[in-house]
């Protein structure tokens, strides 16, 4: 791809420096801790599932009991391996006595715990290795996709109701379909279990609707004869509890942003950071492309003036997700097409912003959000939005397109707002197929002078994040106007600090095999 | 102009002719797209009192489902003489006017509450309505000096927005409902007005709703005081809450 916009090398080299030392600054304040949710995801990982009569999830169970008994910090494999070496005749008998604070206590650690659970953890790294693989060849048996990939929402509450829907969708073309979670679900700190048919907002991400709709698009693919991506949403105080859930059951994508849930979730700040490294490690293994939350900044304040803010996030979330073994290739960095359309020249802003990220990010696939703040309910305004967001979408060369419905602020999507959106951006991505090969900007002009004034912006930005720290930085209200402290947030009781002995056998594995090395 | 009177108690939808009664309206039918399909979609615009049906488009979505769009003329007719609506009277006040009005005649900053309720988790609405930048060019709640706007954000539980709202004796309380889910948004409305009552804090505080799919009458009916749709601009509700928190202090002054 040919640079357009000239923007000076030296200066994303100092923003991509900058990223870097932020990064650095949070692994050196959160590697001596550990989370509930990272040790729930270890218990998830070596096969720990269901839920007692309570509907309460059995990694919860133990985990709560761990702690209660003062033993979590050793990390949760190490219980768990030594009731399994002590007798334990499988996982499940074995969490079922972890579950049990006053066993939890008593249990000593038993000197095989490792070589007891070796076999298991080789067991789920080659089940979420097939996985891989089995995308892989899935999706070398048909022609390469058309880009950008059409992104398609479902949210009916009910999983049943939402596979007939992305059906729907994925015959009419959409590449990949997210089934949207229910609204309260990003701050439940457990994960709901088996097939559900009702939720907020949304469907509840749970194991057994990952397969279930993971089935579904495989069962279509034939007929289609294409293989459709499916998405969830990796964010909340279940992060990477989700993000195992979905190497399991071979999600393609998942949302999973390093600063969504502190902004705007008001999760601890610790806490997410934390547990955003295990869940993009798990990712990275599993193959999958992560989708960053860009776009959230554009929606709560000024797209205009927040423009710097996502370009120096997206140089952050590159690089944590970089340090936690994503390749580039899986890094969908997202932004938003969020301007008041309103306002003059805002097309030309909205070109420059997404030109400006295909350029500094060659390698990523990035995810291009549709308007949202400045839908108004009237549909027929709504669809000259999308309109105008598919064409800056095909002429920046966009990778992941969220297909932007008419109805937009009124309504969970009926079939028929999916369907025009979907009939709608292949009408464009054909009809404006070269045209991201043809246009060149003018040198010193509108566009071009724009995208250097957020890149510039961006490095004013990301230098001072640098020099404090993303703690005090969130604490000072860097993003999105919101300021949170490092102290404050929801799942601060979930941080703890590890043992010196504490172990987590999946992030040793991946320390000694880097995720996403060949097979 | 045509010169004859227009008989406002008969009114229709106006295509380009007085009582034409055209209309368009787009649906999906569980229909596979076939002639059967078309017929079901003309007989269901029939039924839905158009005359005349004329089906522009019919488009398979996927193999089990038809969208349509049908034009066609409708024979229904309003009374537009026998309704009467409230409506919430637009205000010219500025800013700086609220500001000084609040000044002058309270001497203190309104305390105003705002947040989205239980399970939504949407803030576009409250956040056009508190935050400092506004909407549409007009500065939101946060940035005037006559109010003490607190954005709760999303998800707020109705028990501790009441609570909120006693401890910091709030003037008044606007709710943003944006996902409209089996119409959950209304529920958690009129939760929040029986707990109000419940506490007996209802008289004491202005309480307002908006987002998409709300307007002043829906809002009323809810129990609100006042509602307010899309397209709201920050200085509209400040105005109301000015004139309403007025209006309710002169009510209680003995005469």
């Amino acid at each position: 791809m040919n640079a357009k916009l000239g923007l000076p090398e030296e200066r994303i080299d100092r923003c991509r420096r900058f990223a870097a030392r932020v990064a650095n600054g949070v692994q050196h304040e959160t590697e001596p801790f550990t989370t509930v949710s990272t040790e729930r995801t270890v218990l998830r990982l070596l096969g720990v599932d269901g839920v007692d009569e309570n509907e309460a999830p059995w990694p919860n169970r133990v985990v709560d009991a761990l702690r209660e008994a003062d033993r979590l910090s050793r990390g949760a494999a190490v219980w768990l391996g030594s009731a399994l070496a002590a007798g334990a005749c499988d996982v499940d008998e074995a969490a079922r006595r972890l579950s049990s604070p006053a066993e939890a206590r008593t249990l000593s650690e038993h000197p095989r715990w490792r070589e007891v659970l070796a076999p298991i953890v080789r067991s789920t790294l080659a089940r979420i290795s097939a996985n891989r693989s089995e995308r892989e060849r899935r999706l070398a048996s048909h022609p390469p996709d058309e880009l950008p990939l059409l992104y398609a929402i479902v949210a009916t509450g009910n999983i049943h109701e939402d596979v007939v829907q992305a059906e729907a969708a994925a015959r009419a073309g959409a590449q990949c379909i997210a089934v949207i979670r229910s609204t309260a679900q990003s701050l439940l700190d457990h994960v709901p279990y088996g097939a559900t048919t009702s939720g907020f907002g949304g469907t509840f991400a749970t194991q057994e609707n990952f397969r279930l709709m993971r089935a579904a698009l495989d069962r279509i693919e034939p007929e289609i004869g294409r293989y459709v991506r499916l998405v969830n949403y990796c964010s909340g105080l279940c992060m990477p509890e989700i993000a195992a859930m979905g190497a399991l059951e071979r999600l393609d994508m998942m949302l999973n942003d390093a600063l969504y849930g502190i902004i705007f979730r008001d999760i601890n700040p610790f806490r997410t950071l934390i547990d955003q490294n295990f869940s993009r490690r798990i990712n990275a293994t599993a193959g999958v492309v992560i989708n960053t939350g860009e776009d959230n900044y554009l929606t709560t304040a000024d797209a205009v003036e927040q423009a710097p803010a996502v370009l120096a996030s997206q140089f952050i979330n590159e690089r944590l997700a970089l340090d936690a073994g994503l390749e580039r290739w899986q890094i969908g960095l997202g932004h938003a097409f969020e301007i008041d359309p309103t306002l003059e020249d805002g097309l030309l802003f909205e070109i420059a912003q997404a030109q400006a990220a295909r350029e500094i990010f060659p390698g990523a696939p990035l995810k291009y959000m549709p308007p949202t703040k400045h839908m108004t309910g009237n549909v027929f305004r709504g669809y000259q939005q999308n309109a105008l967001f598919v064409l800056t979408s095909v002429a920046t060369g966009q990778s992941i397109h969220l297909l932007g419905m008419l109805t937009e602020a009124l309504h969970t999507p009926l079939l028929s707002d999916r369907w025009l959106a979907i009939d709608q951006a292949r009408m464009i991505r054909a009809n404006a197929r070269h045209l991201d090969e043809e246009m060149l900007f003018r040198p010193n002009g509108r566009i071009v002078r724009r995208a250097h004034a957020v890149l510039e912006d961006a490095e004013k930005l990301l230098q001072r994040i640098a020099g404090e720290g993303l703690f005090e930085a969130l604490a000072a209200g860097a993003f999105a106007d919101t300021r949170r402290p490092r102290e404050g947030g929801r799942g601060r009781d979930g941080v703890l600090r590890r043992h010196p002995e504490y172990s987590n056998p999946f992030r040793e594995a991946w320390d000694r095999e880097p995720a996403g090395a060949p097979s | 102009m045509s010169s004859r009177p227009r008989d406002l108690s008969r009114v229709k939808p106006y295509g380009d002719k007085w009582n034409d009664g055209v209309v368009q309206v787009s649906f999906t039918l569980p229909l596979p797209r076939s002639g059967v399909a078309v017929e079901a979609a003309k007989r269901y615009a029939a039924k839905m009192g158009i005359r005349d049906p004329y089906v522009t488009v019919s488009e398979p979505v996927g193999p089990e489902f038809t969208f349509f769009i049908v034009y066609g003329k409708a024979t229904h007719e309003v009374d537009a003489t026998a309704i009467s609506a409230e409506e919430l009277s637009g205000t010219s006040l500025g800013r700086e006017e609220i500001d000084d009005a609040i000044a002058k005649r309270f001497g203190r900053r309104l305390v105003v509450l705002g947040c989205a309720l239980e399970s939504d988790a949407h803030t576009v609405g409250i956040d056009a309505i508190f935050n400092p930048k506004g909407f549409a060019g007009d500065y939101g709640l946060e940035r005037y000096h006559g109010f003490d706007a607190r954005n709760l954000g999303a998800q707020v539980p109705v028990g501790r927005l009441v609570r909120l709202a006693r401890e910091s004796k709030a003037d008044a309380i606007l709710v943003s409902a944006t996902v409209t889910q089996n119409e959950i948004h209304i529920r958690h409305l009129t939760d929040l007005v029986d707990m109000l009552e419940a506490e007996g804090l209802r008289d004491r505080v202005v309480l307002v709703a908006g987002g998409a799919r709300l307007d002043h009458p829906l809002a009323k009916e809810l129990g609100y005081d006042a509602g307010f749709g899309p397209g709201t601009t920050p200085r509209l509700v400040a105005a109301f809450l000015l004139e309403e928190i007025l209006r309710r202090r002169e009510e209680a002054r003995p005469a």
